[in-house]
């Protein structure tokens, strides 16, 4: 089975937002970077597919050149091979390009299955792999807690089929089946990440990493015109005095100032 | 014109989240300059709303949003809508969205959104903004607002390109109670769009629970989140004695769930679930931001941590500074007296 798994660099958790000078992006000089961590869990969840079902594994990437660290990454953790749509544009871009970018890339590949986060801790658009799926032509199901793949053996001819666990809201899920080929948007903690070894580090290199072109004519949906810190919104009532004084003090303003308890 | 795509889930029920959505569009047509369709300077007609609910039998809940202050209220049905598939939600509101060619598509930005919305957008080669909690006038153009970088920065985004521009709400962004109610019920009007069931290839089984008492904490009224502070699983019982007394579901951050002391659908924030009650009491919680976008939507949050310093206390209205073990159960004796 041929799976591609899209990944994004984001900044780091710790990372302590920057604007440049005309406050529309961060400075990206400022940050550090990491896998995006959906992104990650769908990276392991396709190497378990690989393990079980046989095929490659192909990471490909949008973004600039800096990118190439989560690339590398991702190729020490197991992955066969990596694609990497490079621009220093693809570092602010929406859903559409990134989407756009990727899928001008992979076309050509017929993979049999896409996996990708659901989400990326950047932009937080939540819309790449949906919009991927559309632009390729293929189905597609999000937030997906289980992968389980039929039909397809390796060197079978035969067309395959899917069938996943979508999380729902408010603890429900649901079984979806589709045909092979589809795009997956991959929930955290679907698996348990492995890390790279230095075996894998030292393969990693040999790897090949093909570099790509954003399509021309690719324009964004969105312009952000001003981005800032967020306001503090509320003032807060301090409560003192003893544990009891304090509890029966919240209590009363609970009641009768806020009334949100009987 | 501003459409909203209503959602409801099996069995007709109609998700409370679409009310939100429907105070969005009200808030968003009484902006100066508030639809891009109305450059001629012709408001009256640019501001009307149409609420739109589509699935294989949805008379019930077009009456039920018939009560909001609009214009009309458009019914889509078709057998192949029911159950729920990106495929057949696409090809259905792709072609009543061009019989009804508005400025802007609201959608409340559910898990179901998030499913089909991309799709129908990328179809219809148009912008979607998700996340987006305010929509505001940036000169002579409608910006609307949006968390990035998980919270940590915001953004004052315009969609660029044709309408429609598609505007998904974060759950919890606009408060229900806000919704204008017309005098009398808006026209109800039933909308004839193709839909191919033997082009749908996702093939949906029934949803089922996993844990027996899942909750959707998103329609909880009140909510007693945990977080490290509750030092240790033993102590989760104390919290749940607080929740039984207050009338409250019982949540966590993150940690508490990944050590598997509440199961994962009781967690709140960016990867969990996103929460607006009317009361959130947060114990021991320190307020990463990947837990604050889940619950900052809550009308009144208590906080109670032995540091003055948490982040917590920042978007707090009622704050206790000491040990929870010696200030919840003197809540439990208070609530009871």
């Amino acid at each position: 089975m041929k799976i591609a798994v899209c990944i994004k660099q984001v900044p780091t958790r710790e990372w302590q937002p920057r604007l440049n000078d005309d406050k529309t992006w961060i400075r990206d000089q400022d940050a550090s970077f990491e896998m995006n961590e959906p992104d990650a869990y769908a990276l392991e969840e396709a190497l378990r597919l690989k393990e079980k079902h046989g095929g490659e594994v192909v990471v490909c990437s949008a973004g600039p050149a800096r990118v190439a660290q989560v690339i590398r990454e991702a190729l020490a953790r197991g992955a066969d091979r990596a694609i990497h749509v490079e621009d220093d544009g693809l570092a602010s871009a929406d859903a559409f390009v990134t989407s756009g970018a990727l899928a001008s890339a992979m076309q050509e590949e017929q993979f049999d299955l896409t996996l990708t986060g659901l989400q990326s801790d950047d932009q937080g658009f939540a819309q790449v792999g949906v919009i991927l799926a559309e632009r390729l032509g293929q189905p597609h199901a999000t937030i997906i807690m289980e992968v389980q793949v039929d039909g397809l053996s390796a060197g079978s001819t035969q067309a395959g089929a899917l069938r996943v666990k979508r999380e729902l809201e408010g603890g429900w899920f649901q079984w979806v089946a589709m045909p092979l080929p589809a795009v997956l948007t991959i929930q955290s903690g679907i698996n348990q990440l492995r890390y790279a070894t230095l075996k894998g580090i030292m393969a990693a290199k040999k790897k090949e990493v093909r570099k790509a072109a954003v399509p021309a004519g690719l324009a964004g949906k969105q312009k952000i015109v001003s981005l800032y810190v967020p306001a503090k919104g509320k003032k807060m009532q301090l409560i003192g005095g003893s544990p009891a004084e304090a509890a029966k003090e919240l209590v009363r303003r609970l009641r009768d100032e806020a009334r949100v308890i009987a | 014109m501003i459409l909203v795509i209503a959602e409801q889930q099996s069995g007709g029920k109609l998700n409370r989240a679409t009310w939100e959505t429907i105070v969005a569009a009200q808030q968003l047509a009484s902006l100066p300059g508030g639809d891009v369709s109305s450059s001629s300077g012709d408001r009256a007609s640019a501001q009307s709303i149409t609420v739109l609910v589509l699935g294989a039998s949805v008379g019930s809940v077009a009456a039920e949003l018939a009560a909001a202050q609009v214009h009309e209220v458009v019914t889509v049905e078709s057998a192949a809508l029911e159950p729920y598939t990106p495929d057949g939600f696409t090809a259905a509101l792709h072609d009543a969205i061009t019989q009804l060619a508005p400025s802007h598509v609201l959608l409340p930005h559910t898990y179901q959104t998030r499913d089909f919305a991309p799709k129908l957008a990328a179809r219809m080669d148009r912008a979607l903004l998700t996340d987006v909690t305010a929509s505001k006038t940036a000169g002579s153009e409608t910006a609307f607002v949006r968390p990035m970088f998980q919270g940590k920065l915001t953004a004052d985004v315009v969609p660029q390109g044709p309408v429609p521009h598609f505007v998904a709400f974060q759950i919890g962004a606009y408060r229900v109670d806000q919704v204008v109610k017309g005098a009398a019920p808006a026209a109800v009007r039933a909308l004839r769009v193709t839909v191919d069931a033997s082009a749908i290839r996702e093939k949906p089984e029934p949803p089922f629970q996993q844990a027996k008492q899942a909750v959707d904490l998103s329609q909880a009224e009140r909510i007693v989140s945990v977080g490290r502070g509750i030092k240790e699983q033993a102590n989760i019982a104390l919290a749940q004695k607080l929740a039984e007394a207050l009338g409250a579901e019982i949540a966590a951050s993150r940690p508490i769930c990944d050590a598997g002391w509440l199961p994962m659908e009781r967690q709140v924030g960016s990867s969990g679930q996103t929460v607006a009650p009317k009361l959130y009491l947060a114990l021991g919680i320190s307020g990463a931001i990947q837990h604050l976008v889940g619950m900052k939507g809550s009308s009144t949050v208590v906080a109670i941590n032995k540091d003055p310093d948490a982040p917590i206390f920042e978007i707090a209205d009622y704050g206790i500074v000491g040990d929870l073990f010696e200030i919840v159960p003197a809540i439990i004796e208070a609530v009871k007296s």
